[in-house]
C-alpha cells in the first residue's frame, strides 16, 4: 500500500510522533496538555461534522459533553459501577438527548438553530444545578481516578482521537457525507433532489453528540470531578469547540486537530504566562515590571482568546487548513521580500 | 390579591426595560439578519460608563446621555470595521458574523474585568431603594422613572422609524436589501447606523438599570440571553413584538419568582422561549401581523 502511505504521509508521521511521545517525555504537565489536546480533537472533529460539513452551527456542544460526563459520573455515583462504563454509554446518552432535540429544532435554520442549541445547553445546566438529589447540584460529582499515572489516559485519549478522525474521514467520503455537504451548500436544492434533509441533519447531529458525549465521559474519568458550571460551560466548552473548528479549518478532516493543538497551546500559554517565560525573565533580570507582565498575562487568558476569535475570523475565515494555500502564498511572498 | 397586583406591577416595570433591550436587538436582527450575541455585553459596558460617571458625582439619568452616544459610536465602529468586512469574505459558514459578535462580547467582558476586576459594584443614588405607594402597591422610584424613560425612547424610536427618511431607509433595508439598494438606499451605511442605534438603545437600558442592579463584568451573558428570548417571543425583526416580548418576559419572571421561588426566575424565561418556539414559531408577530 505505498500509495495509501504516500497520500497520508503527514498524518502518519504525526501519529508516530504522538504514539512515541510519552516514552520520551515523561513530564506529567506536558502529558496533561497532550491529553487535553486529544480530547479537543475528538470534540472539534464532532463539531466539524455538524457545523463544517452539514452547515448547522451548534453553539451548545457543552450540552452533549455534559451529558456524557454526567452519564459516567452518575453511573458511578448511584450504581457504584466503574465510571468507565460511561465511556461506552455516554455517547449513546448524548445522542439520545440530541436526536429528539434535533427532531424538534431542525425546523429552524441557520442562526436560529444555533441559538436553540444554546438554549438546550442552558436548560441542561440549570436542570443539573436544580436537581440536587440526582446530580448533586453545585456540589458536583467527585470520583477516584482509576490510574495514578497519566500514561493510560494518554493512550485511551489517543485511541479516541484517532478513531474520531478516522470515522470522520470515512463518514465524509461516504454517501451520507456528500448529503451533508449538499445540505450545507443549498438545503432547498438538496431537498428537491430527494434527500431527506431533516433525517440527515439528525444523523449528523447524532454523530456529533455521540463523539462529544464520549469526550465528556473521558473528561469525567480523567479529571475525577465535574459540576454543572464546568461541563455545561458556554465559554470553556461550547465556544472552545467552535474555536477549535474555526481556527483549524471548517469542513476539513484534519482542521480540528490543528485547531485543537493551537487552541490548547494558546490557552495554556496565557494561563501559564508563556510557560513561565516572563516570570523567568523577571527573576533573571531582577525587573519587577516583567514579573508583573506575567501576572497580567495570566489574568488575561480569556481576553487573548477573544482577540484570537476576532482576528481569525477577520483574517482566516476558513481556518488554517482551509486557508493553507493563502497562507503559503503570503509567507512565501514575505520570504522573497526578505 | 395585593401580592398578585404587586407582582404584575414589578413585572411590567421590568418589562419596560426589557423592551428597550429587545428593540435594539430586533433592529439589528431585522436589518442585518444576524443575531448580535454581544448585546448584553454592550449593555454591561454602558452600565460601567454610568458607574464611572456616578463615582464622579454624575446622576445616572444624566450619564445616560453620555453612555448612549459613546455606545452608538462603538456600535458604528464594530459594524464598520469588524462585521461588514465579513460579508465580502469567501467562506463556507454564513454564521461567521454571529461568531464574530461572540468574540466581541468576550473581548468586551474581559477588558472590563481587566480594568474593574470581577467585583460587584453598585451605582448608589438617593432614590435607588426609595418607593412610593399607590393604594397597597409599592412602586420602586428608580424603576418607575426607568419605565417612563424607556417608554419615551420607544416612542421616539417609533416616530423615527415611521416618519423620518432614515427610518424609512432602515425599514426598507430590513424588508429587502437588494430592492432597497436598487431604490438608491446606501445599505452599507444603513447597517452601520442600525448597529449604532441598537447599541445606543441597549446603552440607555443599561444606564437605566444601573441604579437598581449590580454592575459586574459577567452580567453581559445573561442579558444577551434575555435580549434573545425577548426577540424570539416578539418575532424576529418586529419592533412592536419586542415590546410585547419584553413585557411578557418581565411578567413571567416576576410571576415565576413570586409563585415558584427565586431560583426559577431564569428557568421560566427559557421555558417560555422553548414553548414559543414549539407552538408559535415566529412569535407574537404571527398574531399581530405587525
Amino acid at each position: 500500500m505505498p500509495r495509501a502511505v504516500k497520500r497520508n504521509f503527514l498524518p502518519l508521521v504525526f501519529l508516530g510522533v504522538v504514539l512515541a511521545m510519552p516514552l520520551v517525555m515523561r513530564d506529567d504537565y506536558y502529558l496533561h496538555l497532550m491529553i487535553l489536546f486529544l480530547m479537543w480533537v475528538v470534540i472539534g472533529s464532532a463539531w466539524n461534522l455538524i457545523a463544517g460539513y452539514t452547515g448547522q452551527v451548534s453553539f451548545g456542544d457543552a450540552a452533549f459533553f455534559g451529558c456524557g460526563a454526567y452519564t459516567a459520573g452518575l453511573l458511578s455515583h448511584h450504581l457504584g459501577i466503574s465510571p468507565w462504563w460511561g465511556l461506552a454509554l455516554g455517547g449513546f446518552v448524548a445522542a439520545a438527548v440530541g436526536l429528539p432535540f434535533g427532531w424538534i429544532c431542525f425546523r429552524m435554520r441557520g442562526a436560529y438553530f444555533a441559538l436553540a442549541t444554546l438554549a438546550l445547553n442552558e436548560v441542561l445546566r440549570q436542570g443539573a444545578t436544580i436537581a440536587e438529589n440526582f446530580t448533586g447540584g453545585m456540589v458536583g460529582i467527585l470520583i477516584m481516578p482509576s490510574f495514578t499515572s497519566k500514561m493510560p489516559y494518554y493512550y485511551i485519549a489517543l485511541a479516541m482521537a484517532v478513531a474520531s478522525i478516522a470515522s470522520l474521514r470515512w463518514v465524509v467520503h461516504s454517501k451520507p457525507g456528500y448529503y451533508f455537504v449538499s445540505i450545507r451548500e443549498d438545503q432547498d436544492a438538496a431537498e428537491s433532489l430527494g434527500i431527506n434533509t431533516h433525517l440527515y441533519k439528525m444523523l449528523s447531529l447524532a454523530y456529533a453528540a455521540f463523539w462529544t458525549g464520549i469526550a465528556g465521559a473521558l473528561y469525567m474519568n480523567y479529571m475525577g470531578f465535574i459540576d454543572p458550571h464546568v461541563v455545561f460551560s458556554l465559554h470553556d466548552i461550547s465556544i472552545m469547540a467552535i474555536l477549535v473548528g474555526i481556527v483549524g479549518g471548517v469542513g476539513t478532516v484534519y482542521g480540528p486537530a490543528v485547531g485543537a493543538f493551537l487552541m490548547v497551546t494558546v490557552q495554556e500559554m496565557f494561563r501559564s504566562g508563556f510557560f513561565g517565560l516572563f516570570q523567568w525573565l523577571g527573576a533573571v533580570s531582577g525587573s519587577e515590571s516583567l514579573a508583573k507582565v506575567a501576572v497580567v498575562l495570566t489574568q488575561a487568558h480569556v481576553l487573548g482568546f477573544g482577540i484570537l476569535v476576532v482576528v481569525v475570523i477577520l483574517v482566516l475565515p476558513n481556518g488554517i487548513v482551509g486557508d493553507w494555500p493563502k497562507i503559503r502564498k503570503r509567507v512565501f511572498r514575505l520570504d522573497a521580500g526578505n | 390579591m395585593d401580592v398578585f397586583l404587586q407582582t404584575i406591577v414589578a413585572g411590567v416595570l421590568k418589562g419596560g426595560l426589557y423592551a428597550l433591550i429587545g428593540i435594539g436587538m430586533t433592529l439589528i436582527m431585522g436589518v442585518m439578519g444576524i443575531i448580535n450575541l454581544a448585546h448584553g455585553q454592550l449593555m454591561m459596558l454602558a452600565m460601567y460608563v454610568t458607574f464611572v460617571l456616578n463615582t464622579m458625582g454624575v446622576d445616572p439619568y444624566i450619564a445616560l446621555f453620555v453612555a448612549m452616544p459613546l455606545l452608538f459610536l462603538l456600535g458604528v465602529a464594530i459594524q464598520k470595521y469588524l462585521l461588514n468586512p465579513l460579508i465580502k469574505a469567501d467562506t463556507i459558514l454564513p454564521e461567521n458574523q454571529v461568531l464574530m459578535t461572540v468574540g466581541i462580547g468576550m473581548v468586551l467582558t474581559e477588558i472590563v474585568r481587566f480594568i474593574f476586576t470581577s467585583d460587584y459594584k453598585s451605582v448608589t443614588t438617593g432614590y435607588s431603594d426609595r418607593t412610593f405607594f399607590l393604594g397597597n402597591i409599592s412602586f420602586s422610584v428608580a424603576l418607575t422613572i426607568a419605565f417612563v424613560i424607556a417608554l419615551a425612547f420607544t416612542g421616539v424610536m417609533f416616530w423615527f422609524l415611521l416618519k423620518t427618511d432614515l427610518g424609512r431607509s432602515i425599514r426598507a433595508t430590513a424588508q429587502d436589501k437588494d430592492a432597497a439598494t436598487l431604490m438608491g438606499v446606501n445599505t452599507g451605511r444603513i447597517t452601520v447606523i442600525t448597529f449604532g442605534l441598537g447599541a445606543g438603545l441597549v446603552a440607555a437600558a443599561g444606564a437605566l438599570l444601573a441604579p437598581v442592579y449590580y454592575v459586574f463584568p459577567d452580567l453581559g451573558g445573561p442579558f444577551t440571553a434575555k435580549a434573545f428570548i425577548i426577540t424570539i417571543l416578539g418575532g424576529l425583526g418586529s419592533t412592536v413584538g419586542a415590546i410585547f416580548g419584553g413585557v411578557t418576559l418581565g411578567l413571567a419572571e416576576s410571576l415565576g419568582a413570586t409563585y415558584f421561588g427565586m431560583e426559577y426566575e431564569d428557568i421560566v424565561g427559557l421555558t417560555i422561549f422553548i414553548l414559543v418556539l414549539l407552538f408559535l414559531p415566529g412569535g407574537f408577530k404571527r398574531l399581530t401581523k405587525v
